[in-house]
């Protein structure tokens, strides 16, 4: 199947997944805003009780089609931790045959016997944090690892049989040209991965990097991301790799399943500190804080912390919302006939940036999109 | 300094505390028949800062009108603004009573004068009730602008003027040199000036026993009423109270009067005397200055300027009023929510109960909506008016480009006022576009004569009179166009003159002008708040500004969005503002669903603020910003 398949697209929302959110970090990224802690590796092994303690506490379910590990970096944890933890999704929940289990990785972390202790524990899709191979750029990002590791780290993946690799790349870093842009983007796919998911720098409310632009610092260019992404786009394109949505790129049958079922408005259990789920209709997430989290969960406590109930209108412009960031586009359904009759939609669709495909509406010019999202929020609830 | 916790004068003077309501029922109210001969009616007329406000507070505290107590600084200046402003803006009328040297009571009714240029048309309504001034200068600055204008003023209602120095006590006053100045203007005597200092009390009693033994009592005519409404005020217990000063007859309570301009009659309910507190009495009698409540609540039954008799009367002669306020500056008044437009109605509507100068009349735009073309005074009346809105009445306002009234002949024969750039009809049926000047007076030290010469220039001026008030000091005197003088001149003038330069107008003729439409279109649609009428030689001026200021207040949109600026169909200016390029959340996944949501429903709201302009969206604060007047910095 096509990483870009309608077919898939569709597919996923069957599936269901599981997320393990891995908060450990070796230090903190200065643009980073997830729930990451630095200098509490100390604590890793009551978080792989907790964790497992959590999973198997968990409601039956249905089998898992995908797995993933995020973080933070959830290659600081040892094998064996993140083998017992997955062990114990297998075991309350079951694997269906042929399911994803994906981990990030920091190149820096990344060896031969991890490599190979992991596959033995099942995991066979690997992402790695890659950002840049221009020792610059690396700097300004805070990253620890060279532009060697990442190459190194690749090719011990294959050796030890992961079926999916993954790079994760940033562009738009203040002071990286676009010559730096071209060379990381090629010497990313001479190193001939499945997968490669290119992010936006974005500057987030709270981070070090918020502070320094607050303080003088060179902000990310909107114009310079935009003439990156059609650059990289284009090279990707004529290597075989296919966007499947905003930010992600594949070789046909390499697009993440998990990140499928979330954008297909699937469900997924979250577990660790400060993870989201979605089951039985309703968004969820567990406590944010590491500590309090392992409390909660040693005081056999279900460590949620707060939980969204949406009507169905409010679901069908979620559905929207995440369906449209796919190539595919989304099911126009009743929000989307609701868009086309909307005088701010009718714009976006006379601009060519959203626009009709058979029973589908797909937006053309990724790059714009949240317009079109913006439009589907303001639209006045409709009886679907 | 104005203390702001302190309440509001007028809060106090009009507060209906039962004490009146028992003075009424027990009533009799205080039935003194004053001689005219006893009565000194006068105002204080002054430049701008020379101290006409600390010296009337002196006058009141001195005479006891006000105990120490309630003394604070600048009692007749009532309104928040005027106080932040350091400006008078309403008349007000005060009574006081002093001891004459001959050991007679005298009854002194100070009528307050406002004292910025826009505003010289309450300086003469408050003469017209008057039969002196004292003409204040301050020792150290000298005679300036409005010194001279006011004194034109009062010598041509005929008042006798009483020249004093003021600020004697400054380490820089020259009171020998000022009055030198002040007794070549006047053709008297120097030693015929007072001098005080309104804040040590120096010379203050001096002053008042002139204004005793020089300023002419006033003079009746027979028993039967006129009366002159002064002034009038708007409470909002009482209705309208109107500032009233009797020239023949009495006035009393219960008296039926007949409004002569309007023709309307209503019953006078309460009369009486400020001291400043509102003192009701039995009835105000010839020469005597006061208030009048007839109950009357609706904002345009009652005249500023009207005469006041009873019906029936022989004495129909109306009194001869003052120059008709006439509004030099047009500006339309948008709510930013559409939803306001009823309020802002009212809003204004209670504004010119006390403000007889400020007129307006329904506009709609098509990039504003509905709103007020309103006409002002000048600049400082259109600010001053602008912030009264939002902050007593909280609006929140879009104000467009000001403008003064052209007048144009079309190719029929026919002509008319234009006082928005919309109503210009097309180039090919205007025969002669018209622009009103100004005789501009400007009092400055001589060493400026030549910055402010190129000033004039550059405002297409001309010169009309040079006149020495002393070897240092020289008065120009300049015929220039309204548009040139009312924006930004007097900045202008000041920055070129050190702060030296002092400045008065009045209008003049209306002269034909190479006058010009500018619009300017945003996405190809003429933005109507945007467009002016300009000199022609000015047009590329404004456009540049525009356009490029535009640009840079109007966000990316999806698509380009070219801006020029156009006479007719010729561009004279153009921007572009480039698409937006990106606009998209970089990551979305299972974490992110509720949060990004939220940010993006946050952004929809903000789209939700912006205007749509054709098919532009620009923000609520970009037409503030680029009709921001300073157009030339």
């Amino acid at each position: 199947m096509l990483p870009d398949s309608v077919e898939l697209a569709e597919v996923a929302a069957e599936w269901s997944g599981v997320y393990v959110h891995v908060p450990f970090c070796a230090r903190i990224c200065p643009y980073c805003d997830f729930n990451v802690v630095a200098d509490r590796d100390s604590l890793q092994e009551r978080y792989e009780r907790a964790v497992r303690s959590e999973i198997l506490a968990e409601d039956a379910w249905r089998p898992i089609a995908a797995v993933a590990f995020g973080g933070g970096t959830p290659s600081r944890l040892h094998a064996q931790a993140l083998n017992a933890i997955l062990e114990a999704v297998g075991a309350r929940f079951g694997l269906v045959e042929g399911a994803e289990v994906s981990l990030e990785a920091n190149p820096e972390d990344w060896t031969p016997d991890l490599a190979e202790a992991l596959i033995g524990g099942g995991f066979n899709r690997v992402s790695f944090g890659a950002q840049s191979f221009d020792p610059v750029v690396l700097g300004a990002l805070g990253r620890l690892h060279e532009p060697g590791d990442v190459e190194q780290g690749v090719a011990d993946a294959r050796r030890a049989g992961f079926k999916s690799v993954s790079l994760d790349l940033i562009f738009g870093t203040p002071g990286e040209s676009i010559a730096s842009w071209q060379a990381t983007v090629e010497q990313a796919i001479a190193l001939d991965p499945d997968h490669l998911s290119l992010y936006a720098l974005t500057v987030e409310r709270g981070t070090a990097l918020s502070r320094s632009i607050a303080a003088g610092a060179p902000s990310p260019d909107e114009d310079d991301q935009a003439d990156k992404y059609e650059m990289a786009q284009a090279l990707l394109a004529a290597a075989g790799y296919l966007r499947y949505e905003v930010s992600n790129f594949a070789r046909p049958g390499h697009a993440c399943r998990y990140n499928l079922l979330t954008w297909a408005q699937a469900e997924y259990l979250g577990f660790g500190p400060g993870a989201h789920g979605h089951r039985s209709g309703a968004r969820y997430r567990t406590i944010h804080r590491l500590e309090a989290y392992l409390e909660a969960v040693e005081a056999g406590r279900r460590p949620e912390q707060g939980r969204d109930r949406s009507d169905s209108w409010h679901r069908e412009q979620e559905r929207l919302m995440l369906g449209l960031r796919r190539a595919a586009g989304v099911v126009a359904g009743c929000g989307g006939e609701a868009l086309e009759n909307d005088e701010w939609g009718q714009r976006l669709f006379a601009a060519g940036i959203v626009v009709r495909r058979g029973e589908r509406i797909v937006i053309d010019q990724p790059l714009l999109g949240d317009e079109v999202v913006r439009a589907v929020l303001a639209l006045p609830p409709v009886e679907c | 300094m104005p203390n702001r916790s302190l309440p509001r004068v007028l809060d106090r003077t009009w507060n209906p505390k039962p004490r009146t309501s028992t003075v009424r029922s027990t009533g009799p109210y205080p039935d003194v028949m004053i001689s005219p001969t006893s009565i000194r009616n006068f105002s204080i007329i002054a430049h701008i800062d020379h101290g006409k406000s600390t010296l009337a507070d002196r006058m009141l505290e001195r005479t006891g009108a006000i105990s120490e107590r309630e003394m604070r600084a600048q009692v007749l200046d009532t309104m928040d603004l005027e106080r932040e402003r350091g400006i008078t803006i309403k008349a007000q009328a005060v009574r006081i009573e002093h001891r004459a040297p001959d050991g007679s009571q005298v009854v002194l009714n100070l009528i307050d004068t406002p004292g910025h240029v826009d505003f010289s048309y309450e300086v003469s309504r408050s003469l017209a009730a008057c039969e002196g001034a004292v003409l204040l200068v301050d020792a150290a600055q000298g005679v300036e602008a409005q010194t001279l204008a006011n004194a034109y003023l009062a010598i041509e209602a005929g008042l006798e003027i009483i020249p004093v120095i003021n600020k004697i006590d400054l380490p820089a006053a020259d009171p020998d040199q000022v009055a030198g100045e002040l007794a070549s203007i006047l053709g008297i005597d120097p030693d015929e000036v007072i001098r005080v200092s309104a804040k040590t009390g120096d010379g203050i009693d001096d002053l008042l026993d002139r204004i005793v033994r020089d300023v002419p009592p006033p003079v009746g005519e027979g028993d039967e009423l006129r009366a002159l409404v002064f002034d009038s005020y708007y409470d909002s217990y009482r209705g309208v109270v109107c500032y009233v000063r009797v020239v023949d007859g009495s006035l009393s309570p219960g008296d039926s009067l007949l409004f002569s301009a309007t023709a309307e009659r209503h019953t006078a309910a309460e009369v009486g005397v400020l001291t400043p507190l509102a003192v009701p009495v039995a009835r105000l009698g010839p020469g005597e200055v006061g208030y009048l409540i007839t109950g009357v609540k609706e904002i345009d039954r009652i005249r500023v300027g009207d005469t006041i008799t009873h019906p029936g009367t022989s004495n129909t002669v109306p009194l001869p009023g003052y120059a008709e306020p006439r509004p030099m500056v047009y500006s339309g008044l948008f709510p930013s929510d559409g939803e306001d437009f009823e309020r802002l109605r009212e809003a204004l509507d209670k504004l010119r109960l006390n403000d007889a100068s400020l007129v307006f009349e329904p506009e709609s735009s098509r990039a504003l909506g509905f709103g007020f073309r309103c006409g002002f005074l000048g600049l400082l009346h259109m600010e001053i008016i602008r912030e009264r809105l939002e902050r007593e009445y909280n609006l929140d306002l879009v104000a467009t480009a000001p403008s003064v009234a052209y007048r144009v002949t079309t190719t029929d024969g026919v002509t008319t006022e234009i006082r928005s750039p919309q109503d210009l009809p097309d180039r090919g049926r205007i025969e002669t576009l018209e622009e009103p000047y100004v005789r501009a007076m400007i009092i400055s030290p001589s060493e400026y004569i030549g910055t402010i010469m190129e000033l004039i220039q550059a405002r297409r001026g001309s010169m009309n009179h040079m006149h020495y008030l002393s070897p240092e000091r020289v008065e120009l005197t300049y015929d220039l166009p309204l548009a040139e003088v009312v924006f930004d001149f007097f900045d202008h003038l000041k920055s070129r003159t050190r702060g030296y330069a002092s400045l008065d107008y009045e209008p003049g003729d209306y002269q034909a002008s190479n006058l010009v439409k500018v619009d300017i279109l945003l996405n190809n649609d003429p933005v109507d708040a945007f467009s002016t009428i300009t000199h022609s030689d000015k047009a590329y001026l404004y456009g540049k500004t525009m356009v490029e200021r535009l640009r840079k207040l109007i966000p990316r949109q999806l698509f380009d969005v070219p801006i020029q600026a156009a006479i007719g169909s010729r561009v004279i200016a153009r921007e572009t503002i480039k698409a937006r390029r990106k606009d998209v959340i970089a990551k979305c996944y299972g974490g992110d669903v509720s949060r990004k949501r939220k940010l993006l429903e946050r952004q929809k709201e903000g789209k939700r603020r912006m205007k749509m302009v054709g098919s532009v969206e620009v923000p609520q604060e970009a037409f503030i910003l680029a009709l921001q007047v300073d157009t030339e910095k």
